[in-house]
């Protein structure tokens, strides 16, 4: 089986992003990049799936400037056999990266995509849906464990209301949620090693697909500051503060 | 030209975010705890090695990572951040140990020793100072006979780093009393010997989460096979690596002021004066701005000697030069991230405080500031040149 894994390079989680003073985005200069963290569980779920030897090729994927390489690099570090590097520089938004990973599906027919269930960056928690409904292959979001049980894979899932256990035909896509794993960091031997596996890159032109923008970001504020709480004396205060101020009750 | 790796590229760079993964996730969160005790367990050891960390630059043919000298000093920032006693440890082990096996190591030695220091299953420590004599290494007494098979030892070592852990010693020794500075000899021998005793675990300012100690050789016997390059050529060997090791030094320097940065700067955003957080003052943010640069100023300096390294150079005075502001910074550094805490600085609650105890050996070991100041005098004439 071969598991198809897109990685994003993001703002580092933890990096104190500050927004542009022209309000059109978050300021990038000299702000160090990672990889979305739910990817690394989906690459960490992928290596584990290979070493168990349900899998024997993984594939990292990632769409973007020029270094994204890194970002797939760090993958490949990880244990992934082989990059492929999608390099564009527009602002991409989740269907114009739906569009692009089904191309490049297409191509390498992974039976299994392991994404991360939104990246840290814009949060918009889009890109899996749309992929498997572009394919038109089943999907599993929010993923709190997976197991491959004659060839149908149960994806636990993590909702509101508690944990939902599915049962989804093959080949599919799973979305991880945090709890899926613990992913590894890489060791400098086998960082040393990744020098050395192949990433093929690519076009969004070359693919044929359209990334004409379908969004305009009107504008980009910093989250509202937080005040400072206040003690309330007695219930009946604590009452009408609820009900009269924060208007919850 | 040599050096332009001043700005770490894409390889040293993930070595780095990888180094500093691990002290974060294993490291840091217990450091405070073993500082305490006065000991980090032994499989902490274990699992820098199993990270890579324990043989950064060996060639992979011995279980090493085969990465260069840059990315070897910005691993070893990452973990002093975390804890400067571990750290130490793992200098010890990659640079004069392991590196010192990889240039003159046999074939068997290779394959053997230097295998199980990448590994983690032993830990390498060097054996050079005594107690009457430190930067003066060429006055050493320790007395390796000749017998037949090998050689018999006897001597007295001190400030031994990792000395009681450690399972593979190496040990330098006088082997011909008449012949000076090449009459001495390197071994590389296991600590699991009858007459290799540790006499006394040394209680320290800071680097509390390693052992020092000092060691005995009584009438240790030692085969042939465990002599490590030729006869003579000893303190060659052992001081081979020094330049190396003051780069490491500042490395580890720069490391320990940065965590004392990290931790007055979270502290400066957290803690209220007169109505707002203290990094609001300019006298708070000032002190952090000066405090960034003075580090960043020794990081360039401990990259610009690392990258000579790689480019082949010996780097001698750049190394020096490193050492010596990277160690000064650091107490500076770390002073000012107490003075920032108050009160709470002087409190083992707050991190700050072991930093501070531990960058103060940075001035001390492999050769004093004022020890750095004699090899930059020296040189002064090629400097003042330009050269």
């Amino acid at each position: 089986m071969k598991i198809l894994v897109p990685v994003k390079r993001v703002v580092d989680y933890n990096v104190k992003i500050r927004v542009k003073a022209d309000q059109t985005g978050v300021d990038l200069n000299n702000v160090k990049m990672s990889m979305n963290p739910f990817d690394e569980i989906a690459v960490e779920e992928a290596l584990r799936m290979k070493e168990a030897g349900s899998a024997d090729e993984v594939v990292a994927v990632s769409i973007g400037v020029q270094q994204c390489q890194e970002t797939i690099r760090t993958a490949l570090a990880m244990g992934a056999d082989r990059g492929i590097l999608v390099k564009t520089d527009a602002e991409l938004e989740p269907l114009h990266v739906a569009k692009i990973l089904k191309a490049v599906i297409d191509e390498e027919n992974p039976e299994l995509v392991i994404l991360g269930k939104q990246a840290i960056d814009d949060d918009c928690n889009q890109t899996g849906q749309m992929l498997a409904a572009l394919l038109g292959r089943p999907q599993g979001t929010f993923a709190s464990k997976l197991e491959l049980v004659d060839g149908k894979l149960n994806v636990t899932r993590e909702v509101d209301a508690g944990l939902q256990t599915i049962t989804i035909d093959m080949p599919a896509i799973v979305t991880t949620d945090l709890r899926l794993n613990e992913p590894r960091y890489a060791s400098l031997p086998n960082i040393m090693k990744a020098k050395k596996k192949p990433i093929i890159e690519n076009t969004p032109e070359d693919m044929g697909i359209d990334i004409a923008p379908r969004l305009s970001v009107l504008k980009v504020e910093e989250p509202p500051k937080r005040e400072a709480g206040i003690k309330v004396e007695t219930v009946g205060d604590l009452v009408d503060k609820l009900r009269n101020e924060a208007g919850v009750i | 030209m040599p050096g332009e790796a001043m700005q770490p590229n894409e390889t040293q760079r993930q070595i780095r975010d990888a180094a500093r993964a691990f002290a974060r996730r294993v490291i840091a969160p217990n450091a405070a705890a073993w500082d305490r005790d006065e000991a980090a367990p032994r499989t902490v050891l274990r699992e820098m090695a199993a990270a890579g960390l324990m043989g950064v630059m060996v060639s992979p043919e011995y279980g090493g990572a085969g990465a260069d000298f840059v990315a070897y000093a910005l691993a070893l920032e990452e973990i002093s951040a975390a804890d400067g006693g571990l750290s130490n440890m793992m200098a010890a082990n990659n640079s004069p140990v392991a590196a010192a096996i990889q240039q003159h190591g046999t074939p068997e030695q290779k394959s053997d020793y230097l295998t199980r220091l990448t590994s983690g299953e032993w830990f390498g420590c060097i054996h050079l100072t005594e107690p009457h004599t430190g930067s003066d290494a060429a006055a050493i007494r320790t007395r390796a006979r000749r017998v037949e098979g090998g050689w018999r030892l006897d001597g007295h070592k001190a400030f031994i780093t990792g000395g009681a852990t450690a399972e593979l010693a190496m040990i330098v020794a006088v082997t011909d009393p008449a012949a000076g500075k090449k009459g001495i000899s390197t071994f590389v021998t296991p600590t699991a010997n009858p007459g290799y005793k540790v006499i006394a675990r040394e209680r320290k300012l800071g680097h509390r989460t390693n052992d020092t100690v000092q060691v005995v050789f009584e009438d240790m016997f030692v085969p042939d096979g465990d002599l490590l390059g030729d006869v003579g050529r000893g303190l060659a060997i052992a001081l081979a690596n020094l330049s190396a090791g003051r780069i490491g030094v500042a490395a580890q320097a720069v490391g320990g002021a940065r965590a004392a940065l990290e931790a007055a700067h979270a502290y400066a955003g957290e803690r209220e004066t007169f109505g707002r957080p203290i990094i609001e003052h300019q006298a708070v943010a000032f002190k952090l701005a000066a405090m960034a640069t003075e580090i960043e100023a020794a990081r360039q300096l401990y990259l610009h000697a690392a990258g000579l390294r790689d480019a082949g150079e010996e780097a001698a005075t750049e190394a020096s030069m490193a050492k010596l502001f990277a160690s000064e910074m650091a107490e500076r550094v770390a002073s000012e991230a107490i003075q920032i805490h108050g009160g709470a600085g002087y409190l083992n609650d707050f991190p700050v405080e072991k930093i501070y105890r531990d960058v103060r050996v940075y001035q001390i070991y492999e050769g004093t500031s004022e020890v750095q100041k004699i090899m930059i005098a020296r040189n002064l004439d090629a400097i003042v040149a330009g050269n």
